[in-house]
């Protein structure tokens, strides 16, 4: 099974990966995934990182698009 | 524990308020009413003489108890008057004054440009302006136990059905708004696994929460506007001319999520509830964050692109979450504020089982772990 992988940066909020894909830390140890459509920080504030947590909203944080 | 599936059938489903939820109960689960003849006439008189058609028990309670049939949630329902023509048509008549009442008091916001950022950006700063929060700021610090419990009593009218609201929506849209909502619906349904079903996670927080998860178990408990709630939703989903405010619903509710949900989910840590209460709760800090993403822009984005037509019903969908949810919030907080129960005090059913003795033991056991610290 393969399935095409897409990254996509939601303005004002977090990157979505959907498709087949792999979350590790910088150890190399697989992140596990509970959903198929992740959303990842981009903020830096998330208290659940890599996965958003909409700490953004309240943060006012704004992206250029 | 009591759960679901091992629950005998209740012979009584709930207690009526009034004569228009009398009459519906008794004819839709076959006790001692033989013809809906004079349902529609009941239904007019309800709504001719109800003051607050939001808050009024005998019209919310019949509503819900209407549409309930169509989910097919409530076992005594007779399944062969889903499509009784005297119960459909008091349905159309008080469903008819309840929009007219939501629409009377929630004015449809600006409109945006009918594109997908537009859109997205416009519900994100109208669920982002007012105080939604308020209850779940309260609940993670000051809830005491007995309030913590109330919380999963009123949030159980939908939670134990979360998302099925919405689904009615997958088969009147197409293409990209389609895909979004079963992009969401999918995750919300457990994406395949079943212990991930998000009303089964929450029947796993109320079952270790020592209450009964039985959909239906505290219908009595529940106030009008808590029902109105319900009803809300029911009223966009089941309704396909209603599809642009079922949309605008979902994706406002989303919008209002992630954040509260790290707040219930703190208070019932300080309350000293552990994973077994707290998963679901943390489960959509994580979600929620994804689908709102998903419906601001491309389940209620793409479907204002595909049918502008449906923008005003989109925006007015998202204001109805907001305005309703607020008032369910208003009243938990007006009524803990003054130190009084949010629920209608009844007398115990008694079929209602022994969740009450099971609930104080949590909650003994809850409070002595706090005293430990």
């Amino acid at each position: 099974m393969s399935e095409e992988t897409s990254i996509t940066p939601y303005p004002d909020g977090p990157i979505l990966v959907r498709g087949e894909f792999e979350l590790r830390t910088p150890g190399g140890e697989p992140i596990p995934c509970r959903r198929a459509t992740v959303a990842l920080c981009r903020c830096g504030l998330s208290n659940i990182k890599p996965f958003c947590d909409s700490t953004h909203k309240a943060a006012g944080f704004r992206t250029e698009d | 524990m009591v759960s679901a599936s091992t629950e005998p059938r209740r012979t009584v489903l709930c207690d009526s308020r009034g004569p228009l939820s009398d009459a519906v109960l008794r004819f839709s689960t076959g006790d001692g009413l033989d013809t809906s003849a004079q349902l529609p006439h009941l239904a007019r008189e309800a709504v001719g003489v109800s003051r607050d058609l939001i808050r009024d028990d005998d019209v919310q309670l019949a509503l819900f108890v209407l549409y309930a049939s169509s989910y097919g949630s409530l076992d005594q329902l007779e399944a062969d008057l889903e499509w009784d023509s005297g119960l459909i048509e008091s349905r159309r008549v008080v469903e008819a004054a309840f929009e007219e009442a939501l629409r009377a008091r929630i004015p449809v916001p600006a409109l945006p440009e009918p594109r997908a950022d537009e859109v997205a950006r416009s519900l994100f700063a109208l669920t982002g302006a007012g105080d939604s929060s308020s209850l779940s700021r309260y609940f993670a610090r000051q809830a005491t136990i007995e309030q913590a419990r109330e919380f999963l009593l009123q949030r159980s009218v939908y939670t134990l059905r979360e998302a099925d609201p919405h689904s009615w929506a997958i088969p009147r849209l197409r293409g990209r708004p389609k895909a979004a909502l079963v992009e969401i619906q999918a995750d919300e349904y457990g994406g395949g696994r079943p212990d991930r079903v998000h009303a089964e996670m929450f029947a796993g927080s109320m079952r270790a929460a020592g209450l009964d998860d039985a959909y239906g178990a505290y219908l009595d408990r529940v106030p009008a506007v808590t029902l109105a709630s319900q009803n809300t939703m029911s009223l966009f989903g089941l309704n396909r001319r209603l599809v642009g405010a079922i949309v605008g619903h979902l994706a406002a509710f989303e919008m209002t999520s992630s954040i509260p949900n790290r707040l219930y989910g703190d208070g019932f840590r300080r309350l000293g509830f552990d994973e077994a209460v707290t998963d679901y709760f943390d489960e959509h800090v994580e979600a929620d964050a994804v689908h709102e993403q998903i419906a601001g822009r491309d389940l209620a984005g793409s479907l204002a692109e595909d049918r502008p037509d449906l923008l005003p019903d989109i925006m007015f969908g998202a204001a109805a979450c907001l305005a309703v949810d607020g008032w369910v919030a208003e009243h938990m907080l007006g009524c803990w504020s003054r130190g009084d129960s949010s629920l209608r005090s009844v007398p115990p059913r008694a079929d209602a089982g022994d969740s009450a003795g099971d609930s104080a033991a949590v909650a003994e056991a809850a409070r002595g772990e706090e005293a430990d610290r």
